[in-house]
């Protein structure tokens, strides 16, 4: 089918090479003062607590691109994670490959599962892409649950990190968690190029009012699905990481609950946000560690921050300070 | 034998899945009535579900009062529970994006079994068949226990009832308009917010009465409604929601063809609704008695 000469793949006329401007000041400023506190924070606080609120970062971030800026809730994101996080144990423990084989292997599983599903998820609109996503995640849920590789209920442990590179030890923390921090700022700064560019733009497009991108000559799905797919490759390369950390991968990143908790993140951080995930990360890290303790409550108290936050704070807490201080975060 | 399956065996599997397809379609079709008046998926349907059998649990502990009056009562103290729920805060929503009633359901959800799970433990508490319901008939083929036999006949009842009420009564046809312009109907004098509430109670009802109906056949469990949830969501896709029947043939349809795949091959049986939905997605996206938006 041929496009309207009006946007004819070369230079559309209502694209304008202003539509990438440098970083609002803001933002610069919040982007130095969190790699500044990243910096700082493992020689005040645990760093193997950090690395795991990192990883959360990096994974809210993914999903938030999604949700925030093409306006689909994937209820499955913690397929992701989880299968990302399996192929990339698999890989450092069984076949004694490098951290960064392991890492570029479970990345690449999640991007062809993110294809896969995000091909068939997008097929319907709304609240169904939500239902379909979480069913599809349910799916591979209960595959990786009877999979011989991914160890059922002991999930694959003891997974060596290995020396990245060849040359740098992960098995020193300090090591580790920069590596954890590189990875981290990588993708964020992916996910903020992403938004920010004319792509980025199309997919609020979409977001705003769908039929009229598709008046205008986008192929609405096909912007879905890269957006998709991108995602759920972040999200994989927050859950390969997270494996080496812990040198563990288990069915909890795989499951369901693990999916409402990246939208837990997000939703409390600030949906549409850039610096909103990490903060809702950081805020739900903290949470789960002060009340490990407590069991079955965890739950309860993260319905009860959905339920708030749905009611009366649907900005979110970056939201919120943005509001406040009258500039986008 | 058949298809070198021992009939009993078959027949067994059949009718476990005539029960849980009892269960889908009563689970599913207050799904499809929440979603077609108030625009919302409602996350809370499988701890709501719960909430019945537990309720069934307590009248029983507490009050002394059997099997009968539970499936009277506990649909009802869910219901009201459920308006409780409406009232408060999904009111509150109408007026937003959709996926956030998603959200604050899959919240209240969490809450509900967190604090079902606290007090409770994740495993079952007991629920013995009722008397006049116990033991079966031999049919020759197969044995049919009695208490089975009844969860599918209550079920279809109670869902061609529903169906009788919304397609073929003069208020179902208020709710039918209501579910295509509310506006409109709200200005001919019919108080729409009433409506409102009122189909959200009754499809929380329909889920606490999929409740009673499994609290004999697996046990009252806190969890009970998490993940059978998801498999509805599942069968609501495949089956689209915009119509009655549809949600009905769809739910005992899938138990069924879950059961056969017990049988033929247990391996995909956990899977199997999802295949059938992905594969429902790629043909006819709209689900097999959906209407294309």
């Amino acid at each position: 089918m041929e496009r309207p000469e009006i946007v004819s793949s070369e230079g559309r006329i209502d694209t304008p090479a202003a539509v990438t401007p440098a970083w609002p000041r803001a933002q610069l400023v919040a982007f130095f003062v969190m790699v500044a506190v990243f910096l700082v924070a493992p020689f005040i606080v645990y760093p193997v607590f950090l690395m795991k609120a990192l990883c959360f970062a990096l994974f809210a971030c993914a999903f938030n691109l999604l949700i925030g800026y093409v306006g689909l809730l994937s209820f499955g994101h913690a397929v992701f994670l989880g299968s990302a996080g399996y192929v990339s144990a698999h890989v450092a423990k069984v076949w004694g490959g490098p951290p960064e084989l392991a890492i570029l292997a479970g990345t690449s599983t999640a991007a062809i599962l993110g294809l896969v599903i995000g091909a068939l998820a997008i097929r319907r609109q709304g609240i169904y892409f939500a239902m379909i996503t979480l069913a599809l995640a349910q799916m591979i849920y209960f595959f990786c649950v009877q999979a011989k590789f991914t160890g059922g209920e002991d999930g694959i442990q003891a997974v060596p990190r290995g020396v990245l590179l060849g040359v740098l030890d992960l098995q020193s923390t300090l090591a580790m968690y920069f590596v954890v921090l590189a990875v981290f700022l990588a993708g964020f700064l992916l996910i903020y190029r992403t938004i920010h560019s004319p792509f980025g733009q199309v997919l609020k497009a979409i977001r705003e009012n769908e039929p009229r991108a598709l008046s205008l000559g986008y192929e609405a799905d096909r912007y879905k699905l890269i957006a998709f797919v991108l995602s759920a490759t972040l999200a994989g390369l927050a859950g390969s990481t997270k494996a080496l950390v812990f040198q563990l991968a288990s069915l909890t990143d795989v499951h369901w609950s693990m999916s409402g908790e990246v939208v837990l993140m997000t939703l409390l951080g600030g949906l549409g946000t850039v610096f909103g995930p990490v903060a809702g990360a950081l805020i739900v890290a903290a949470l789960e560690n002060y009340l490990a303790q407590l069991g079955a409550w965890v739950t309860v108290v993260q319905g009860a921050i959905f339920v708030f936050c749905v009611l009366t704070f649907r900005r979110g807490v970056v939201g919120e300070l943005g509001r406040i201080l009258r500039q986008p975060l | 034998m058949l298809l070198g399956i021992p009939p009993q065996a078959l027949f067994g599997q059949l009718l476990i899945g005539l029960i849980n397809g009892s269960f889908y379609a009563m689970l599913s079709l207050g799904l499809s009535v929440i979603f077609g008046l108030l625009n919302i998926i409602n996350f809370t349907h499988g701890a709501q579900y719960m909430m019945g059998a537990f309720a069934a649990y307590f009248l029983l502990q507490w009050a002394g009062l059997g099997y009968g009056w539970a499936l009277l009562l506990a649909p009802v103290a869910v219901g009201l529970l459920g308006i409780g729920l409406e009232r408060t805060m999904l009111k509150r929503l109408a007026h937003l994006d959709h996926l956030y009633g998603l959200l604050l359901t899959f919240g209240m959800a969490l809450v509900v079994q967190g604090l079902f799970r606290n007090e409770f433990g994740s495993s079952g508490l007991p629920y013995a068949i009722p008397g006049p319901l116990t033991g079966g008939h031999d049919l020759g083929f197969m044995f049919l226990p009695n208490y089975r036999a009844w969860v599918v006949v209550f079920s279809l009842t109670v869902c061609l009832g529903t169906w009788f009420v919304i397609e073929r009564t003069k208020l179902g046809s208020y709710l039918r308009a209501a579910t295509e312009n509310p506006a409109l109907v709200q200005a001919f004098g019919i108080n729409v917010p009433r409506m409102v509430t009122l189909t959200y109670g009754f499809g929380v009802a329909l889920a606490a009465a999929a409740g009673v109906l499994a609290a004999p056949i697996y046990q009252v469990n806190p969890l009970m409604g998490a993940d059978l949830i998801i498999v509805v969501f599942a069968v609501v896709v495949i089956g689209g929601m915009g119509s009655i029947l549809g949600s009905i043939v769809t739910g005992f349809g899938l138990g069924v063809i879950e059961g056969l795949t017990k049988v033929f091959y247990p391996e995909a049986s956990n899977t199997v609704i999802f295949v059938i939905m992905a594969v429902v997605l790629l043909i006819k996206p709209a689900g097999l008695f959906g209407r294309t938006q």
